[in-house]
């Protein structure tokens, strides 16, 4: 099976003013292709830093990263940027979409980025897929967070990522909205074999996934690698 | 891998754009603010500048009205060859005038009075007019029938129109009173009133030949580019040759004096400020705009935009809005400029002539888009180095970001106002030095800004309530604007109360000079005998006596032991040649008056005896007959030598109407020397005047009259349009920097909503959101206007003393009204922008200010 995401010995330090902070602390492990892989921990492990790290929106003080058979670390900023554009898919926790503009215009955005012809064609159809066709024309502000995340769920699927990170997508949700999100990511993973990373706090949500790592103070606590289902 | 030229291509440019015009259209009324700013810059300085550019214009028809011409010719004697080769050369003159001293005869009282004689020829005047009674004989004389006689001439003699008048052999009917006459104030040669005729008449006269002292005057009117100083500079040495002398409108109206030269300095500070305040308009709304922006860029590299991509979907956003606000603004600014006289007419003391220059419009919209894109690289330059972490958590901005290209772009900015000031004051020492004021006030400001809210982290007055905390809290969280604001803030109360500052220096100078009743009626040739009786008769009359001033004449007889006939046989010396023949109008006093300053030497009020007389010689006769301090001057007083030194040379203000002189004796040495007076008073009206001449005629024949009152008049009536166009531009200007200050602050409005509605949220009522923002914006205002005034307090001394080259004292008015205008003004638009979180639920406001 061919690794997507392998992350070897990584380390990240913040320093603030004159202190020190290990936030992450020799960190290694890989994910398949096409798995499901979930990441806890409490508030402040080091989730959301080892997520961006993944994805290639910071660069570690330590260690290496691996994603699609490229190194990160030897990439520069705007190759990194491509790359994402064309493998990387992201769901924030507070949606991240941009303010100005349409539902429709967002979930194009990474479609014209690639330069693609058909762009509002196909995110009509992903805007349909996740139920919000008829409000294409509205405005992030005129959306509730519900519809919000799935209009940014189906801005991450709109460029057919090989990975799509997802940083606690449910925290500002519902539970059922947030059952509602979660079960349209793991449709999505079936459908397109895209390899889910999810961070999240709620184990239970955790568990649905193949794999799980648990992060505490910057350590990976254990490993469990085995089949969940 | 594909490179980043790679994906540029597949989301081309038109994707660019494409983004650029969603995310614009989206942000509706942020980027509304952030265009008005622009409008309204671009708006004022395209309105000031082409408004003064019309009243300078209109200035310059004023002091041509003066002289009648661009520029004259003149001559002692009939333009010989070489001359009329000069004046064909440029393009033959328009007008032509002869002019001479002659007595006169008016057959009905059989009086006869030294008069003036102009005979004119051609469509002279060409600017200004021949002002008479009636206005018909302005024109008529030119057909040959006639004669114009100064109007104070008719009242003095009893004269009216159809008397007649003989000059020299032949007897002309009177057409009209001549009231004004351009070139009529060549003040220190005419002594005479003046009598107009037709130059075909003149001839007739006989009195050409009779070797008066003729006086050819040639008119010209020049092309609108033509450059009259330098015609001046360059034919005016090959003209000296032949005896003849070219001068220039501009140089007549010099003769007004500083006030006159200052409008012109004022009216490019003027709009050099509106530039500046434009550019401050500018600068802060889009600092804020972009800075809010920050968080979709993050997104968007999230999705894979590179960095040149978001970078220049913004640059082209901005570059648009200042094309678009630029030509909007260009539009008003014409407009406002059609409008100020319209609204203005009854206020206006003359009639202005609107002219559409393309150079205003030109920069109004050059002026839209580099100031809008200057402006907007440095927040810009941030979107460069955001990183899409931002997006997981807000970090400090700004860490990432490069010293060099932040240098880079603000050596761009320093260089446009650079260039834009060099283009306005045509002077590389000022435009540097204001560039280099404007970079001291920014450092300082953004000096002061940066220590205050160091210092209130540092010193924070835990002890104070909840509310003051709150607000000072509010001034250095992350995200602030206090630096944004304290510099727009401060820069804009900077530039209005240096403005209000100058209009001061300007205005006091204008009241001082016309606070002194200067003397209008001048009185020559008073015997020594007479002179207690003309006094007499004068303050009779209820008129005051100004000036009593003793009169000796004399020439020069030896310069530093060299007879003035050595020296003019000798073709090596440089020494002036007039300084050998002319005869000399001499005085003597123990002080200085008030148009004269000592630049060398030491003034001796009083002879001491058995020495050289020391004496004082004015700056420009010691230049032409090469004196310094300490040499020796022989002077020939009918026969009698006396032996002088300089003692001091002193700068004389010749354009102050009074008697001045050349040469100045101490008191003690010419008391018993045959002398005659001048005494001069101030009349108030022509009536009085006419009155008191008719008098003064019948009883001292000998006595020369000069009636100044004309020209005075003229040149009051200029000077006093001088000052309404100061106080106009100067107002006018403030206005627009107090509407470019709500602009700044409004911007901030977003920011804040965010920031209140949480506190709304949290359960704070009205009035605590009320007050927080007040004390908030109270400091803001406080420490900007304070500071910006104290700051203008500098600038307005450097300009008072390097530019306007005058003395500067400055008024309570800026700190009394400016200071607590401005913060009152500061403080409203805060409280405005809170306006909607407070009638409105918070989850609403949120929503609709999200977009
Ligand atoms: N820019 C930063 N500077 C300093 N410390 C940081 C920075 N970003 C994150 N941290 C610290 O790193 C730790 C891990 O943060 P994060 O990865 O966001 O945790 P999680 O997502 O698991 O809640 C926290 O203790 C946080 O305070
Ligand atoms: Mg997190």
């Amino acid at each position: 099976m061919t690794k997507i995401l392998n992350v070897r010995n990584l380390g990240k330090i913040y320093t603030s003013g004159s202190k020190k902070l290990t936030v992450l602390d020799d960190i290694s492990f890989d994910i398949t292709e096409g798995d499901t892989f979930a990441i806890v921990g409490p508030s402040g492990s080091g989730k959301t830093t080892l997520l961006g790290l993944c994805a290639g929106l910071d660069r570690p003080d330590s260690g290496s990263i691996e994603l699609c058979g490229v190194s990160l670390t030897s990439l520069s900023e705007d190759e990194r940027a491509v790359l994402r554009n064309q493998k990387v898919g992201f769901i924030f926790q507070d949606f991240q979409l941009l303010p100005t503009l349409t539902a429709l215009e967002n979930v194009s955005v990474p479609m014209e980025l690639q330069g693609s012809k058909n762009a509002s064609k196909i995110a009509i159809e992903l805007l349909d897929k996740v139920g919000l066709a008829d409000r294409r024309h509205h405005y992030p502000s005129q959306l509730s967070g519900g519809e919000q995340q799935r209009v940014a769920l189906a801005r991450a699927f709109s460029n057919t990522p090989a990975i799509l990170f997802a940083d606690e997508p449910t925290g500002n949700l519902d539970e059922e909205t947030g059952e509602k999100v979660v079960q349209l990511l793991f449709d999505l993973n079936k459908d397109a074999g895209t390899t889910l990373v999810i961070v999240t706090h709620d184990l239970d949500l955790a568990k649905r996934n193949q794999h799980i790592l648990r992060l505490k103070g910057g350590k990976i606590l254990v490993d469990e690698n085995t089949l969940v289902s | 891998m594909s490179n980043n030229l790679g994906v540029f291509s597949k989301a081309g440019v038109r994707w660019l754009l494409k983004m650029a015009w969603r995310d614009g259209k989206a942000s509706g009324r942020r980027l509304f603010l952030f265009m008005a700013s622009i409008v309204l810059g671009i708006a004022a300085v395209v309105s000031i500048q082409s408004f003064s550019d019309n009243l300078k214009q209109n200035i310059a028809l004023q002091s041509k009205a003066l002289m009648g011409a661009d520029f004259i010719i003149d001559s002692r004697q009939p333009a010989n060859e070489r001359v009329v080769e000069i004046i064909d050369s440029l393009g033959g003159a328009d007008g032509r005038e002869v002019n001479f001293a002659s007595m006169v005869a008016f057959p009905k009282s059989g009086a006869t009075k030294l008069v003036r004689v102009r005979g004119i020829e051609g469509g002279f005047p060409f600017y200004g007019k021949l002002e008479t009674e009636p206005l018909s004989a302005a024109k008529k004389y030119q057909d040959g029938g006639g004669a114009l006689v100064d109007a104070t001439v008719m009242l003095q003699f009893d004269l009216n129109v159809g008397d007649s008048i003989k000059v020299g052999e032949i007897t002309l009917p009177i057409l009209g009173a001549l009231e004004s006459a351009p070139g009529d104030n060549a003040i220190s040669s005419s002594v005479a009133p003046s009598v107009i005729v037709d130059y075909g008449l003149v001839q007739g006269t006989g009195l050409l030949q009779k070797g008066s002292r003729l006086e050819y005057n040639y008119y010209f009117v020049a092309d609108a580019n033509t450059d009259l100083n330098k015609l001046d500079k360059t034919i005016d040495p090959i003209l000296d040759a032949e005896n003849a002398d070219l001068d220039t409108h501009t140089s007549t109206s010099q003769r007004l004096g500083r006030r006159y030269e200052n409008v012109g300095k004022f009216l490019n500070l003027v709009a050099f400020i509106a530039l500046l305040l434009g550019c401050v308009g500018i600068a802060s709304s889009v600092h804020i705009y972009i800075k809010e922006k920050l968080r979709s860029v993050a997104v968007l590299k999230c999705l894979g935009a590179t960095r040149k991509q978001t970078f220049l979907i913004y640059l082209i956003q901005i570059a648009g809005m200042g094309l678009i606000g630029g030509i909007i603004g260009t539009i008003a600014g014409l407009l406002l400029q059609q409008v100020f006289p319209l609204f203005l007419q009854s206020f206006l003391p003359f009639e202005v002539q609107l002219s559409f220059a393309v150079q205003p419009i030109i920069m109004g919209l050059l002026l839209g888009v580099f100031m809008s894109v200057l402006f907007a690289l440095l927040p810009l330059l941030g979107t460069w180095y955001v990183s899409p972490l931002q997006v997981l958590r807000v970090q400090e901005d700004a860490s990432l970001r490069s010293r060099k290209a932040t240098v880079l772009v603000l050596s761009a900015i320093m260089l446009f106002i650079f260039a834009f000031s060099y283009w306005l004051l045509d002077n590389l020492r000022f435009a540097l030095a204001f560039v280099a004021g404007i970079l001291v006030t920014f450092s300082i400001l953004g000096g002061i800004a940066v220590l205050f809210m160091k210092g209130i982290k540092r010193y924070f007055p835990s002890s104070w309530g909840f509310l003051a905390r709150q607000s000072l809290l509010n001034l250095f969280r992350p995200n602030n604007q206090t630096m944004v604001l304290i510099l727009a803030i401060g820069v804009g109360a900077f530039l209005i109360s240096t403005l209000y500052f100058t209009k001061d220096i300007l205005l006091a100078k204008a009241t001082l000079e016309k606070q002194d009743q200067s003397p209008n009626l001048i009185l020559l040739d008073v015997q020594t005998a007479q002179k207690e009786s003309v006094a007499k008769s004068i303050t009779l009359k209820g008129l005051p006596i100004l000036d009593n001033i003793p009169i000796i004449a004399m020439r020069m007889q030896r310069i530093n032991g060299r007879s003035v006939d050595d020296i003019r046989l000798d073709s090596t010396s440089t020494i002036n040649q007039w300084i050998l023949n002319h005869e000399f109008r001499v005085t003597y006093r123990d002080s200085l008056v008030s148009s004269e300053n000592l630049v060398a030497g030491e003034w001796i009020g009083s002879a001491s005896p058995n020495t050289l007389i020391p004496i004082s010689v004015a700056e420009n006769v010691a230049g032409d007959s090469q004196v310094v301090v300490g040499d020796s001057l022989v002077f020939n007083v009918q026969g009698v030598l006396m032996n002088t030194r300089v003692a001091s040379i002193r700068a004389v203000d010749w354009s102050r109407m009074q008697p001045n002189f050349s040469i100045v004796f101490p008191s003690g040495v010419l008391e018993n020397a045959p002398q005659f007076h001048v005494l001069s008073t101030n009349v108030p009206n022509r009536t009085a005047s006419a009155e008191l001449q008719r008098e003064l005629v019948g009883k001292f024949p000998n006595v020369t009259i000069i009636d100044l009152r004309q020209v005075l008049v003229i040149i009051e009536g200029i000077l006093d349009k001088i000052s309404w166009v100061i106080n106009f531009m100067a107002f006018f200007s403030i206005l627009t920097g107090i509407i470019v200050l709500i602009g700044s602050v409004r911007t901030s409005k977003y920011q804040r909503i965010k920031e209140s509605v949480l506190l709304r949220t949290l359960g704070a009522k009205s009035a605590q959101i009320l007050k927080i923002t007040a004390l908030e914006y109270l400091y803001l205002g406080v420490l900007g206007s304070g500071i910006g005034i104290l700051l203008s307090l500098i600038s307005s001394l450097l300009l008072a003393k390097w530019v306007f080259e005058t003395t500067f004292v400055p008024s309570w008015v800026p700190f009394g009204l400016l200071l607590p205008g401005i913060t009152i003004l500061v403080l409203l638009i805060g409280l405005g922008n809170s306006r909607s979180v407070l009638n409105s639920p918070p989850l609403e406001v949120l929503r609709k200010e999200g977009s």
